[in-house]
């Protein structure tokens, strides 16, 4: 029972405020009638909305979360405007009006010019060509039979395949930002892989991203049938600056027999100041099902922004033979936290699992990793690896490491090692010695320190991310 | 090549250095010996720029340069090499990715081309027969599970690539059995000429035997006590530093 156009423009809105279809955002606060609102504007189907409000019934029964280790003025959700119109116009005019350090970072990374406009909020001016290269890569994709759109999009265009998928890894009961997500999540990318396809390119955010804001409340689903296989690349090295504070998403991938999918991020969003003033709060629920038999799931993560990171990509090995891979690098600077790591649950017979997590911490920041592998009772011959390693910069930084491990199957094989490293003034005298400077030192110790991790990205990620560390770590020695 | 005048450096408030006086001429080789606690250690690492160290009177003229006034990177680009007598392990880091990083600021300090993975990896093959050591430790990471010896070969290693004009060489000799102390004997004899200087730090006169030294100082207490030529150091040997009457 769609509600039509003509019915809401100009009238009183019968849930309590007036509003105008063409531009506007809701007042702040969370409700019922936001939610419906919310779901009018995106002209979703009733089962969507059905969806959201059961999300939001559960969430108003739920408990703050306070258990992770970091600390943070507990937001005011009802001081949130839950949606936005959406932008058309950029707000700046030119890349003058730019903040200068942002340019500065673009530079040393080298993000191409259009790229940065985009990133900035500005104008781009030679529309034709982004307009085109949008469109080569939507052809390729489509005469192979592969969906990649926006989440909005995608409720619209393939309710069957969103009814059928989503909330089927993540439920809105599974946690308190979860169930808040799926309540009031914006918008996000979808992906479907048809049988036997591998996917021709590498799919980037970057360039589903129209003009309009992706908004703090992501919600991603990506399905690769059997024998499917794709990889997809989220994020981009340049720190996003945003008003949001929060940013609440949810990621799910599910994978069928012999299907594969490789989800890589390097995150680098707005960290806060030195003083810890400011920053994005990063709170992400991934996870991955590996539904079908031999089918493998791979994360891969360099997060580097944010004031706090608060995210566990996991696997849940279901099918016989099934492989969850996580890789991280997590580094945290001045004031920063992250509370990261993984969960591998072993529940089909055979299944494996390799955690390799490195942590760098400097200035007086303070970086977690929390990891679970669960061993199911009827998952015989699990095999998981865990490796997780911690370096030290400096003299105030903190690393903790709290791993669980939960084995009910006794031909399950679970190993689990660690390493804390400094990088101490004797290193990097060394170095200094042999007429290599100081940051020349730390880059090559931490590149050094995060290979592992880095061979797992995409290639020119891998590139960007080895720049980005030395980035951030600038003046973080001596 | 290198003059030390009145040079007086502290530790953790402590002094150390007390007035180094101090003349090295290219195509030199001097021994610095003396017991325990001396501060000949401290010596070269004070000349090399380690952080820990507070020069607190004296100047150093290096090449004509102002050295204390010189980032520790800055120095060792200048020609000015250390031998350690406890090198660090760096795990992550290759030994070869590490000498190419250090052959390459050098080479471009200096206005030379630098080498690329491939062409040094042609150049190294050649200069680690000098050290007698196998081609796979190039792989491993820095320092990584060597022995001492190891290590010590590693640093002569280091110094055939750099080809420095001043080693300091800080007890080259400790933790080498006499086979490896014959091979860095013979590969540092090798890297003498006209235009470079080494500074030998060491207790014993042994390693003098494989590169004999052309002046020998005693540092005692922070101070040269003695300086003469080699048959210093035969005397050292024979009688020990008592007959200096001087302590710490």
């Amino acid at each position: 029972m769609a509600t039509s156009l003509s019915q809401l423009t100009g009238q009183e809105y019968k849930y309590g405020f007036r509003t105008d279809i063409e531009s506007d955002s809701a007042p702040p606060g969370l409700s019922e009638d936001i939610i419906r609102f919310i779901s009018e504007k995106k002209g979703e189907p009733d089962w969507m909305l059905a969806f959201r409000l059961k999300a939001y019934k559960h969430w108003q029964g739920m408990a703050f979360p306070e258990w992770a280790k970091v600390h943070y003025a507990k937001p005011d959700f009802q001081k949130i405007v839950y949606y936005s119109a959406p932008k058309q116009k950029p707000a700046l005019a030119s890349m003058d009006e730019v903040d200068p350090e942002l340019i500065r970072t673009f530079e040393k990374l080298g993000v191409p010019i259009n790229e940065q406009k985009a990133l900035a909020g500005v104008a781009v001016d030679v529309v034709f060509d982004s307009v085109s290269v949008t469109t080569t890569y939507k052809e390729k994709l489509r005469e192979v039979g592969v969906i990649f759109c926006s989440m909005s999009e995608a409720v619209r265009e393939h309710p069957e395949l969103i009814k059928k998928y989503l909330g089927s890894v993540v439920p809105y009961s599974d946690n308190f930002y979860a169930a808040l997500n799926s309540a009031v999540f914006t918008d996000g990318s979808f992906v479907f892989i048809p049988k036997g396809v591998k996917c021709p390119m590498e799919l980037n955010t970057y360039f589903r991203i129209n003009n309009q804001e992706s908004g703090q409340f992501e919600r991603t689903l990506i399905v690769a049938e059997e024998g499917a296989s794709v990889s997809y690349l989220e994020g981009c090295t340049a720190p996003k600056f945003d008003t949001n504070q929060l940013h609440a998403a949810v990621v799910e991938l599910v994978v069928l027999d012999d299907a594969d999918i490789k989800y890589s991020t390097v995150q680098n969003w707005y960290a806060g100041d030195k003083d810890g003033v400011g920053g994005i709060f990063n709170f992400v629920t991934k996870r991955g099902l590996c539904k079908g038999k031999r089918s493998k799931i791979s994360w891969t993560q360099v997060e580097t922004g944010s004031a706090i990171t608060w995210k566990y990509p996991g696997c849940v090995l279901l099918g016989d033979d099934s492989i969850g891979e996580f890789y991280s690098v997590a580094l945290t600077n001045h004031k920063q936290q992250a509370d990261t790591g993984t969960k591998m649950i072993h529940i089909g017979r055979n299944t494996k699992s390799t955690i390799i997590s490195k942590g760098i911490s400097a200035g007086e920041s303070s970086n977690s990793y929390r990891g679970l592998v669960k061993i199911g009772p009827k998952a015989g011959g699990a095999r998981n690896f865990s490796q997780c390693d911690s370096m030290l910069i400096g003299q105030a930084s903190g690393a903790h490491t709290f791993p669980y491990i939960e084995v009910q199957n006794n031909t399950a094989k679970v190993e689990h090692e660690a390493t804390t490293s400094k990088i101490g003034e004797e290193q990097l005298f060394y170095f200094q010695q042999r007429g290599i400077p100081a940051e020349d030192a730390v880059s090559m110790i931490i590149n050094g320190f995060c290979k592992e991790v880095f061979r797992e990205l995409p290639m020119e990620f891998a590139v960007e991310a080895t720049k980005l560390l030395s980035l951030k770590l600038e003046g973080s020695v001596g | 090549m290198l003059s030390i005048k009145n040079l007086s450096a502290s530790v953790g408030g402590k002094a150390v250095l007390k007035g180094i006086n101090l003349e090295v001429k290219t195509g030199e080789i001097h021994a610095i010996m003396g017991p325990n606690g001396s501060g000949k250690s401290t010596l070269g690492k004070v000349l090399a720029g380690h952080p820990a160290y507070e020069v607190t009177e004296g100047s150093v003229s290096y090449l004509g340069q102002d050295l204390l006034a010189m980032e520790p990177d800055a120095r060792a680009r200048l020609g000015l090499f250390l031998g350690f007598q406890h090198p660090i392990e760096v795990p992550g880091v290759s030994n070869a990715q590490f000498l190419r990083l250090a052959y390459n600021k050098q080479a471009e300090a200096q206005g030379r081309d630098e080498l690329d993975p491939l062409e040094f990896d042609d150049f190294i093959k050649e200069r680690i027969k000098v050290v007698a050591m196998k081609e796979e430790y190039l792989d491993r990471g820095l320092n990584e599970g060597f022995s001492g010896g190891e290590r010590k070969r590693n640093e002569i290693l280091q110094m055939a690539v750099l080809d420095p004009q001043l080693a300091i060489l800080d007890e080259l000799d400790s933790g080498l059995d006499v086979d490896a102390l014959r091979i860095v004997g013979d590969a540092v004899n090798t890297m003498r000429r006209p235009d470079r200087a080494i500074l030998l730090v060491t207790h014993y006169q042994r390693l003098l035997d494989h590169i004999p030294a052309d002046k020998v100082h005693i540092l005692s207490g922070g101070r040269i006590v003695a300086s003469g030529g080699p048959e210093l150091a035969l005397r050292v040997e024979k009688e020990g530093y008592d007959w200096l009457a001087v302590g710490a």
